[in-house]
């Protein structure tokens, strides 16, 4: 956390003085590479936590130790708890690669801080499930800025033993949440409005959500009450996921939010639980990215080509707990890997509603509203909290 | 031969070098002065106001919403919606609230330890009582407020305590987050008020008490009097230490925000930079509000 808090302000001071020297960032994005060089001697990545574990953590997951003897790339990984977080610290400049969710790839095309990919250089890049490649938070005007890295949702958590009957529905949190106030948690992030809207686009449809990332005033307006409501009930938010990992095992936290990966390293003493709610969920389609500054390009790029490779990607996406991003990866995870997370079922796919940026321009194609943007997400958030 | 000489040629234009240069500084003391302050000067220039300019500047500037980056320009917009938004004034107010708990936490129970260790402790159990309120200091802040989120935790000491009597943790809570930050600042409340006592002298404490007064009008009427300043020294950074704070909070402070939170959100998650300057503007024109408010008292002479 200190060192999160200092590398801040150092962008905070670093960006302080390129705006007094008059610089402004180009918008280009830089060429795309034409053809590879040898390897750089390091590369560095940031990504979510458990996205490239080189043993570290645990002794029986390392996927970053064989990439390093092949290639000769020193991996340095820095991990981050949100997507606004990871902007901020991309911005930096200090970093080659970034395994970036669908809330965070489009503005980092916009902002020129990410490089056009030339996918005939990754040659797994052919193995990766078609419904991954060329959606919008990837690829741009036709060109491909990201790589697949794996899909999944963010599901509900809740201690079987306080929790009952148990929950099918995000409902508990919601309109039900009173009943376990001071012990409910959520996501501490904007992006968290989009599951209130999820909910209401199912239980309030007066209101004519019909995605929860394109919402016009009113509806978002309605979204917010019913996280103000919520608020009342919430005994902390967390983005921190070892927080939130020690909120479970306590019992300070009862229910909430949660990812496959939180689930999968709570005690099991804590007796808890994670589920895909009736509503459908939330969730990511993560894209590996190459910076615009990248000092390392050809190591990154041999990351992307490592990270969709059969192997790495099953120990990759299991260990976090998702689907993989090429269904060859089936093959090298646990006996039910791919089924425990509905890899390429398209239509459990079609139930997440996967993070992306909301913008101006309605998402779910209305031209005579306005929707709200990801600004006016952020102050309703922090105005949520108060 | 040659060269040994020329060392020696070389040695002597050294020695005079130096030694010229160390008349010239003997001479001339506003030289000296002016050598000698350089370096602390241009430290404190450009490291502390050019920074605490770059805030001010950055204050006025704004962001584009989608990419993130940053606008220069000059816009009050900030500082508009700092004046007009409920949200900031609420904040505001809930920080300078939770300044004051801890201040006043801190000072209540300093002036017991205080008096113990200055007038009362014989020297060896003075020093044991230094040393154990010193010890803290040397564990790292996150440690502490760690180890209070496990204290205050539903299965923490508190709630083994209390429940037995029908009482509860307060949890993580607003008086969760102000029990931690008055236990990580009494250090810093302490030790000014014991310095302070120190310096007042028994012989007044026994000539109040011949005069006839009781305990507590001495207390009242001369102790209290003479270690103000030290007090106030002592609130000064249980004050500003608990405006600036936002780790803290997060940790054992619940669903609830601080100033220093709206600045980290607006860095790290708005990625506003400009109006997590002019948030941050907030507590230093509070501190500098309190700063000259205390200086009339001669606090700051006992920093």
């Amino acid at each position: 956390m200190r060192i999160t808090a200092t590398v801040k302000l150092l962008a905070l001071g670093s960006a302080a003085v390129l705006a007094l020297s008059g610089c402004t960032s180009s918008n280009n994005g830089g060429n795309m590479l034409q053809s590879l060089g040898d390897n750089e001697k390091t590369v560095s990545l940031l990504g979510w936590p458990g996205y490239a574990e080189d043993g570290t953590t645990d002794p029986a997951y390392d996927w970053v130790t064989p990439f390093e003897t092949a290639t000769g790339c020193d991996v340095t990984f820095k991990s981050y708890g949100t997507s606004d977080e990871a902007i901020t610290l991309f911005k930096t400049g200090d970093y080659d690669a970034i395994a970036a969710s669908g809330d965070a790839t489009l503005r980092l095309i916009a902002g020129g801080d990410v490089q056009p990919l030339n996918t005939e250089l990754i040659p797994n890049y052919a193995g990766v499930y078609d419904f991954l490649k060329n959606r919008d938070f990837n690829t741009v005007d036709g060109m491909t800025y990201g790589v697949p890295h794996g899909y999944g949702a963010n599901l509900l958590m809740y201690n079987t033993k306080v929790v009952t009957p148990a929950p099918t529905s995000w409902s508990v949190v919601f309109d039900g949440a009173s009943k376990y106030k001071g012990k409910v948690t959520a996501y501490d992030s904007p992006i968290y409005i989009a599951d209130a809207a999820l909910y209401l686009m199912k239980h309030k449809t007066e209101l004519g959500i019909t995605n929860p990332y394109a919402l016009d005033a009113t509806q978002l307006a309605a979204a917010v009450d019913l996280l103000k409501a919520q608020k009342a009930n919430v005994g902390e938010y967390w983005s921190d996921y070892l927080k939130s990992i020690q909120s479970f095992t306590t019992g300070d936290s009862v229910v909430g939010t949660t990812w496959q990966v939180i689930k999968n390293y709570t005690p099991a003493e804590a007796n808890v639980e994670a589920i895909l709610p009736s509503e459908g969920a939330t969730g990511w389609s993560d894209s590996w990215m190459v910076s615009s500054k990248a000092k390392s390009p050809n190591c990154a790029y041999a990351w992307l080509n490592y990270i969709d490779s059969p192997e790495a990607n099953a120990a990759a996406t299991e260990y976090f707990g998702e689907a993989p991003a090429t269904p060859d990866a089936c093959a090298f995870g646990s006996k039910d890997f791919c089924a425990t997370y509905n890899a390429g079922d398209v239509e459990f796919e079609k139930q997440i509603w996967y993070w992306t940026t909301p913008i101006e321009k309605c998402l779910d194609g209305r031209t005579d509203v306005k929707c709200t943007d990801y600004a006016a997400w952020t102050q309703a958030w922090l105005e949520i909290k108060g | 031969m040659k060269s040994s000489s020329g060392a020696r040629v070389a040695a002597n234009a050294e020695a005079t070098l130096a030694h010229r240069i160390s008349t010239t500084l003997y001479s001339k003391p506003k030289l000296r002065l002016r050598l000698l302050l350089s370096a602390p000067v241009t430290w404190l220039g450009l490291v502390y106001i050019a920074a605490l300019l770059a805030l001010l500047v950055t204050a006025f500037f704004t962001v584009d919403s989608f990419t993130g980056n940053l606008v220069p320009g000059f816009s009050l917009e900030n500082f508009a919606s700092l004046f007009t938004n409920a949200l900031y004034s609420t904040v505001t107010f809930r920080t300078i609230g939770m300044a004051l708990a801890v201040t006043v936490i801190d000072v209540l129970l300093a002036l017991p330890i205080a008096f113990y260790m200055a007038k009362v402790a014989s020297p060896r159990a003075r020093g044991i009582l230094v040393i154990s309120i010193l010890m803290p200091l040397w564990a790292s802040y996150l440690v502490k407020a760690y180890a209070w989120r496990s204290v205050l935790s539903n299965v923490g000491i508190f709630a083994w305590l209390l429940r037995p009597i029908g009482l509860d943790t307060p949890g993580y809570s607003l008086i969760g987050a102000a029990i931690t930050l008055g236990y990580l600042w009494l250090p810093y409340v302490i030790l000014p008020i014991y310095a302070s006592l120190e310096k007042v002298s028994s012989n007044l404490l026994e000539a109040s008490s011949d005069l006839g007064a009781r305990t507590w009008s001495t207390l009242r009427r001369v102790v209290f009097p003479l270690i103000l300043p030290g007090i106030v020294a002592g609130s000064i950074f249980s004050f500003s230490l608990t405006m600036g704070d936002y780790i803290t909070i997060n940790i054992v402070g619940g669903a609830n925000q601080m100033l220093g939170n709206l600045v980290y959100s607006n860095v790290g998650v708005a990625n506003n930079l400009p109006m997590a300057a002019a948030i941050a503007l907030v507590p230093v024109i509070i501190m500098f509000g309190y700063l000259s408010a205390v200086r009339k008292t001669g606090a700051l002479d006992n920093l």
